[in-house]
């Protein structure tokens, strides 16, 4: 089966060779046929999506089309935990196992405006923490190319529901990494906007200085098609920036000449297998023989990046996550006392991880432990940001590994969350300097697992980034191959 | 051993919006339960909060009229309890970089001007409100009041007597009210008092330990309930002891102060940058628009009507304490009452039947202009003082003007002295008893002349003028 691409979807809908409803009930078989193995999905709501896509033939039929929506009749899929109003929106977490939201994330309702049918909601590693799906309360996610292989976190769900064909995109959040590594690790691409580019309004807040919300698809091109619909400045989120929205198809065409390549000189080397070495290597000479000009820069606190990012995340989560109280809506313990409500609540309602955060953030933020670690994460945060923008005086585009190996095995990390951690030492510095990132799939392992190519851009530079990815996935050619699911 | 007092006063005002601080409910109190509520308040997962401007300029508003220093860069920070009535888990507040910082109030001791000084002004949203059953059994929450904007007010530890305090307190007051900043109602919980209290030997530098009282719904509990504390601490330092850090209760029903916890249990609040704000930037523009609102101040009017109108201080006093009766007061003088003439009718008359009846100034039917109306008359001699309070009466109750209620009221005062002269001639020719006992040195004969001569023109006659005319008449 070939890759399933919004713009091929929008260019047969234009040809009027199909309509919505066929879409939809293309995605829905394809979650029936395939879901069962993969568990990308915690929720699916067929009956809504096929009313609102046969809702949409009809409009169809009368001719309109394109005019109702940039999106008009393609499916998509929500991480669980991006609001939905009156769909059941859990974070994959216990304590809001029955939490219906009474409004929609702003993503939501923006793509809902452009014709966009969502079919489900996407597991996740619980309130989007974690690395590999494991941490969702509910089931494990499992990577389309390999079963016994996790898809990544926290985004898995999402990643895998495209990765398999399920729909031809998919929206994610990315803390420290949680679009692009699972894009990494299940081939497909994956974006994390400038911080500030896209509304956080309805999403479930993890870490809220660092949570961005971005697209899962099959192409570059794609991605930038979501960009278009779901970027820009909302009144309901005083952290979306006032920058005017471009059309960020715009520059994709514009191929890889004179644009300067960043390759970081002290980049950590540390567990990077040689495999992922070698493929991004090759990446970076096919860009230069398409006329790129690679430039070394460094980043030199980049190598504290992981540890900052461990107080400043958890510190944010132990205060997002105080609202979990049993009190007004989400699980509720049986108990007699106002403190027992309380800790019987969060203690059946969170898990392990989720609480090992809760745990590291409170202390971190503690009288007496502030200026000590809070306070020093931050200070930290500034000299990585001012990394990049030297850096960036240099280049346009930085590129590095998305991760340090490809897909590992479900459980291989489970019990040693430090190495767990470590996954993400190459995605977590775009998010403490509130850059713009992309992994696109730049080869196959051995073992036939996708491997993914990072470029980070300057804020609010997407254009660029899309264009280089893009000219990138142009010369690199029909080099990955969709998953064989019935393998 | 003999102690001084030292207190400082915590004051939480909720500031005059319509809306809330972070989204757009309405403020308004009294509303049925959770009835002024929307996802952003309630702090459902994934929503934001929406800084409110008007907020930011009461805010500013407020710490200009306490004279503080304006920070320029201002931010918000996260204040971390759990407690049922705050939905987020946290209170979204301002930690080291408040609105304001470093001001003062002025409060007036008997003739002399204190200074009490004010450590900060900060913005931050109100929480609920708990309702606890009385068996115990169960605590309802209304969210109704989570988010309405409150300005926290803290001083220095300049109050040296719980009467100062309560001195402060409706300086406070007024100048808010003044401002429209709030409407400072405590019954309402729109402003509402913590206080810390300690004492010291008198002659000492040092501050003793403190406590600090809470639950205190009237400056008269606060006044009464730093009393107390103040005794109680006096008492255990008298007799040896030491004074335990904790936070006691105010209990109405005995008048005293009870343990409520103390310093061990004492929350650790984790403050820390509200990453969902950004931050505030105020600058020269913002600042000019708020002075510009700035009303003259109930201190600096007081001062003003003792050395430009003449009036005594506690007539300038009771004129100031609420602006709409200095406004009215202002008004009456404008359309050309004299000053004190003026404050004596605002003060007495009209503030007293306004007591009476419960109304407010602003739904007096007497206008200013019309009360100066009635004032001319009297000057003038048209109406008697007597007659004029009569008038004023029926002013109230029909919203008519002075000289269309003295006609229908058949009150024209006569001082045309043709028109007497005969009429008290007459009088005169009548009582020859009366002259003859006046001129033998019994004043009182001449109220009689007086009154026969008022009773012949039905009480309309000028008294001075009716007066003036006997004496010339009958003097020996």
């Amino acid at each position: 089966m070939s890759r399933w691409t919004v713009k091929e979807t929008l260019a047969s809908l234009q040809r009027r060779e199909s309509k919505p409803s066929e879409w939809t009930k293309r995605a829905l078989d394809r979650i029936r046929e395939a879901d069962q193995r993969i568990g990308a999905f915690l929720s699916v709501d067929e009956e809504r999506a096929l009313t609102a896509a046969r809702q949409m033939d009809e409009v169809f039929e009368d001719g309109g089309a394109q005019a109702q929506g940039a999106l008009f009749g393609v499916p998509y899929a929500l991480k669980d935990n991006l609001c939905t109003r009156g769909l059941r929106t859990t974070a994959a977490s216990r304590i809001l196992e029955n939490y219906i939201p009474p409004y929609s994330a702003t993503v939501a309702d923006k793509l809902a405006a452009a014709g966009g049918v969502l079919v489900g909601k996407t597991n996740l590693d619980e309130f989007a923490m974690g690395s590999s799906t494991e941490n969702s309360a509910f089931q494990l996610t499992r990577n389309p190319y390999r079963l016994e292989a996790v898809p990544g976190g926290s985004s898995g769900g999402s990643a895998a529901a495209v990765a398999a064909g399920m729909v031809p995109f998919s929206l994610g959040s990315d803390t420290g990494g949680s679009i692009r590594q699972p894009a990494a690790f299940c081939g497909v691409v994956g974006l994390k906007p400038t911080y500030g580019r896209v509304s956080r309004y309805g999403l479930i807040a993890f870490a809220s200085s660092l949570d961005q919300i971005g697209p899962f698809t099959q192409t570059v091109e794609d991605a930038a098609l979501v960009m278009n619909i779901i970027s820009g400045h909302d009144p309901l989120d005083s952290t979306s920036a006032p920058v005017e929205v471009e059309d960020f198809t715009a520059d994709l065409a514009k191929g890889l000449a004179g644009l300067r390549i960043g390759i970081v000189r002290d980049i950590p080397q540390e567990g990077l297998d040689s495999q992922v070495r070698e493929a991004v290597e090759k990446a970076v000479e096919a860009m230069r023989g398409a006329g790129a000009e690679v430039v070394e820069v460094e980043l030199p606190h980049s190598q504290y990046a992981v540890a900052t990012y461990y107080l400043i995340a958890p510190a944010e989560a132990s205060s997002n996550l105080a609202r979990y109280d049993g009190v007004r809506y989400g699980r509720r313990a049986d108990a007699d006392t106002l403190l027992e409500l309380y800790e019987r609540s969060r203690s059946e309602g969170f898990g392990l991880e989720v609480k090992r955060r809760i745990m590291i953030g409170t202390f971190a933020l503690s009288s007496g432990y502030y200026d000590a670690y809070y306070r020093r994460a931050q200070q930290m945060r500034t000299l990585i940001r001012d990394d990049f923008n030297r850096a960036f005086e240099r280049c346009d585009v930085i590129v590095m590994p998305t991760t340090p190996t490809p897909a590992f095995d479900i459980g291989a990390k489970t019990a040693d969350p430090l190495q767990m951690y470590l996954n993400d030492i190459y995605t977590i510095p775009a998010n403490l300097a509130g850059l713009p990132g992309i992994s696109v799939p730049c080869g196959m392992s051995a073992e036939g697992l996708p491997i993914g190519l990072q470029m980070l851009a300057k804020a609010f530079d997407e254009r660029t980034l899309l264009r280089a990815a893009h000219a990138y996935e142009q010369i690199r050619g029909d080099v990955i191959p969709a998953p064989v699911l019935e393998g | 051993m003999d102690f001084e007092t030292v207190i400082g006063l915590e004051v939480h005002v909720e500031l005059k919006t319509d809306t809330k601080i972070f989204c757009g409910c309405r403020t308004n109190f009294g509303a049925p339960p959770n009835t002024n509520v929307c996802p952003v308040c309630l702090g459902l997962p994934g929503t934001l909060p929406v800084l409110n401007e008007r907020a930011v300029d009461l805010a500013l508003k407020a710490a200009m009229a306490l004279n503080c220093r304006i920070n320029r860069e201002a931010k918000f920070d996260r204040k971390n309890y759990f407690y049922p009535d705050l939905p987020k888990g946290y209170q979204i507040s301002q930690y080291d970089q408040p609105i304001g910082e470093d001001g003062y109030i002025e409060i007036d001791l008997g003739g002399q001007r204190k200074r009490i000084g004010i450590v900060r002004v900060h913005l931050e949203e109100d929480a609920g409100k708990s309702m606890h059953a009385p068996d115990g059994t169960h605590t309802l929450v209304d969210y109704n009041r989570t988010g309405v904007p409150l300005i926290e007010i803290v001083s220095k530890p300049d109050i040296r007597s719980p009467e100062e305090a309560r001195l402060y307190l409706e300086a406070l007051k007024s100048i808010m009210e003044y401002c429209d900043i709030s409407d400072c109602r405590m019954e309402e919980g729109s402003l509402r008092c913590d206080a810390n209290i300690s004492l010291r030997p008198v002659g000492q530098e040092a501050f003793g330990q403190k406590t600090e009282l809470k639950n205190m719904n009237s400056f008269r509990n606060v006044q009464r309930a730093l009393e107390y504390e103040a005794d109680r601490q006096a008492q255990i330092l008298r007799a040896g002891g030491t004074i335990e850090q904790e936070t006691r209760r105010f209990d109405e029903a005995t008048q005293t102060t009870v343990s409520m916890r103390s310093k061990e249990e004492a929350h650790d609040y984790r403050y820390f940058p509200e990453p969902d704000l950004v931050r505030l930037h105020i600058d020269e523009a913002w600042l000019a628009r708020i002075r510009a609102t700035l009303p003259e101040l109930p201190l600096q009017k007081r001062d003003r009507y003792i050395r430009e109108l003449g009036l005594p201080e506690y007539d300038a006093g009771v004129l100031t304490a609420n602006r709409a009766v200095a406004e009215y007061y202002e008004q009456v003088v404008a359309a050309g009452a004299d000053a004190k003439q003026a404050s004596n009718w605002v003060m007495s008359d009209l503030l007293g039947y306004l007591n009476t009846t419960g109304q407010s100034i602003d739904e007096a039917k007497v206008r200013p202009a019309q009360l100066a109306g009635l004032i001319a008359e009297v000057g003038s001699g048209r109406i008697s003082i007597k007659q004029a309070r009569d008038v004023f009466k029926a002013m109230c109750e029909t919203g008519k003007d002075a000289p269309v209620l003295i006609k229908e009221m058949g009150m024209e005062q006569i001082s045309d002295e043709s028109v007497l002269i005969p009429i008290i001639e007459d009088v005169i020719a009548k009582n020859p008893k009366s002259v003859e006992d006046y001129r033998n040195g019994k004043e009182k004969a001449l109220g009689a002349l007086v009154g026969q001569t008022m009773k012949a023109t039905q009480g309309k006659a000028n008294p001075a003028v009716v007066n003036k005319l006997i004496l010339e008449r009958i003097r020996p």
